[in-house]
């Protein structure tokens, strides 16, 4: 697919995560805007799946370990097919399948339930384990976020995951430097995130601006030349990506828009949207 | 019984891991730097390709092991109850408990027969953190014959079980040819009509030498061995509630949260008659040798004996 097709998806996931975080009047518009693009890259681009068996046993796999950027994921997967969009309507709402954090159980596509940080990674770990115990050849993917490796469980998990030479994982730590009290250094600095995730044995990749689908493509595509050991991808990116009011703003971390602040959005992304179909 | 044998249950959950793993290709082993000791040594050495050691980790071990559940293994996770059930609760909770799993949780040295180890690694609070997790199947078998039953049923149950298992050598005490085991089924060890013993895990076998001591007394106890706390087998306990009245409930736990209180809800809401918990009496446990741990917290024969006849007057 070329990059401005992949534009295109990551305009409409864009869409849908500023408009189900509308509905849902709470939920988490700017960890979820900054990874949309990794989201679409993954499920357009690399991942091997398929949206009309999302059990394959033999499909590549992804985590979303920093789980409250579920509207991203609900709608990537959305617009990929798993289910339709207009369900993501009903996010947060009372009896729906579309759970404030994912939900492995009822919605169509998500691998694992996740939303207590620094849970997610091990589940992933865990799913590396399985493929090559069954000697399969499967990858599988999994993001956090900055903040998130505050946590030290996602320690625990790459020290076993290098120590057992997982190479069939790729973990991405979707840098987007804001935390719900600040920025990253002002709460508990992780930095350098690159060297830390090297001193724990893996590959590690910098993508300089991680909202780039040319960039994106080339760090996935070095991370499957990783052999003996796992992949950590860490993707400087702007939070709240795509939504001026938003971005770099630490206040949307986890705020939903009134409905003149969602009018904009729309017309934005309406906007770029048209811009995209010029090209 | 003087000359009965005598083993310790994480003892018998190695060997049964080992027995039914030739049966079962899926299943598959982690611990946390204590193989040693879980007894799952003796399935790493029979299976080292499915062994996996995560090392001091015990948190992630637990998402490991949901990872692995994920894409179909039946994974046994082990460490001590503290850290399996303790440390690792909100892991056990989110990971494997929320999206319902397929994980078998098998923790050892649980309780104060731990030993000298001391109050850090007793662990008095396992089976409370454990049934209030939706769909947790908790259960506490009594001694090697239930123990590896236990470990069958968990094998053959579709979801998380969490199996509590002890450092000491306990008496064999299911050792019939008509022993049955079923999970969320109470066990009748001995009928009676006074008053009834619900008894779980370790202190089963003193309960029935504490029934023996109050039948020389005139008083004819039952003794039901609940080897699953959770599901309960609330049928049988609102019978015996209905027939003896009296209950008393026995446990290596706190009282608070454990048998004694699933039994106490039980009745509650079925026949309500006074439940009078023996147990650990909400405080932690201290360094000492098993066995005289457990005479001077009351959960030896004797100690079960006098706590019932204080319990009747």
């Amino acid at each position: 697919m070329n990059i401005t097709e992949l534009q295109k998806h990551a305009n409409e996931v864009r869409k849908g995560i500023v408009r189900s975080v509308h509905s849902a009047k709470s939920g988490h518009p700017g960890g979820s805007l900054s990874a949309a693009d990794v989201f679409t890259y993954l499920y357009f681009e690399e991942m091997n799946i398929d949206p009309e068996n999302p059990k394959d046993p033999d499909r590549d796999r992804f985590v979303l370990s920093k789980g409250h950027c579920a509207p991203g994921l609900y709608s990537v997967l959305a617009e990929r097919g798993y289910f339709p969009k207009e369900d993501l309507l009903t996010l947060r709402h009372i009896g729906s399948y579309l759970q404030g954090h994912p939900d492995m159980k009822h919605i169509p596509g998500v691998d694992m339930s996740s939303g207590s940080l620094g849970q997610g990674v091990s589940a992933a770990v865990g799913m590396a384990l399985a493929g090559k115990i069954d000697k399969k050849d499967y990858t599988v993917y999994c993001l956090l976020g900055d903040g998130e490796i505050e946590e030290g469980q996602v320690w625990e998990a790459s020290m076993f995951a290098s120590a057992k030479k997982l190479d069939n994982l790729v973990l991405i730590i979707d840098n987007n430097n804001l935390q719900i009290d600040g920025t990253v250094e002002e709460v508990n600095s992780p930095y350098p995130i690159d060297e830390k995730f090297a001193a724990f044995g893996m590959n590690v990749i910098t993508v300089d601006d991680g909202n780039d689908f040319a960039q994106l493509a080339e760090a996935f595509k070095q991370a499957e030349d990783s052999e003996g050991c796992p992949t950590a991808i860490i993707l400087k990116t702007v939070k709240g990506k795509g939504v001026s009011f938003m971005e770099n703003q630490v206040g949307w971390h986890g705020t939903a828009p009134n409905d003149e602040q969602y009018e904009i959005a729309m017309k934005e992304l309406e906007e770029a949207g048209e811009a995209l179909c010029q090209k | 019984m003087s000359e009965v044998k005598k083993i310790a249950t994480r003892v018998s959950y190695g060997d049964a891991l080992k027995e039914i793993a030739a049966e079962n290709p899926d299943i598959v082993v982690l611990d946390a730097d204590l193989a040693a000791a879980t007894k799952t040594g003796t399935f790493k050495k029979a299976y080292p390709d499915r062994f996996f050691d995560c090392g001091i980790a015990e948190c992630n071990m637990a998402g490991i092991a949901a990872g692995l559940a994920a894409s179909g293994k039946i994974p046994f996770m082990s460490s001590f109850a503290m850290f399996a059930a303790g440390r690792a609760y909100e892991q056990v909770r989110n990971s494997i408990g929320y999206p319902h799993l397929n994980v078998k949780i098998g923790a050892t040295h649980a309780g104060i027969s731990v030993g000298e180890d001391g109050a850090t690694h007793q662990c008095l609070e396992d089976l409370a953190l454990m049934r209030v997790i939706p769909g947790m199947v908790v259960m506490n078998p009594s001694d090697d014959i239930e123990a590896k039953a236990a470990v069958r049923a968990a094998v053959e149950h579709d979801g998380p079980v969490y199996i509590r298992f002890g450092r000491l050598a306990v008496p064999v005490i299911n050792d019939r040819p008509d022993y049955k085991f079923e999970i969320g089924k109470g066990v009748i060890l001995k009928d009676g009509r006074d008053l009834t013993i619900v008894v779980s895990g370790l202190p089963v076998a003193a309960a029935l030498e504490a029934a023996d001591m109050l039948a020389a007394d005139g008083i004819d106890a039952r003794v039901i061995n609940i080897h699953t706390i959770k599901p309960l087998d609330t049928e049988l306990l609102a019978k015996a509630a209905a027939e003896t009245g009296k209950i008393f409930t026995v446990e290596e736990h706190n009282v608070i949260g454990g048998l004694g209180s699933a039994v106490a809800e039980a009745v509650a809401e079925t026949v309500p008659v006074p439940v009078h918990r023996i147990g650990i009496y909400d405080q932690f446990g201290e360094s000492g040798p098993a066995v005289e741990l457990l005479e001077k917290y009351g959960l030896d024969g004797k100690g079960i004996y006098s706590q019932i006849k204080d319990g009747l007057r």
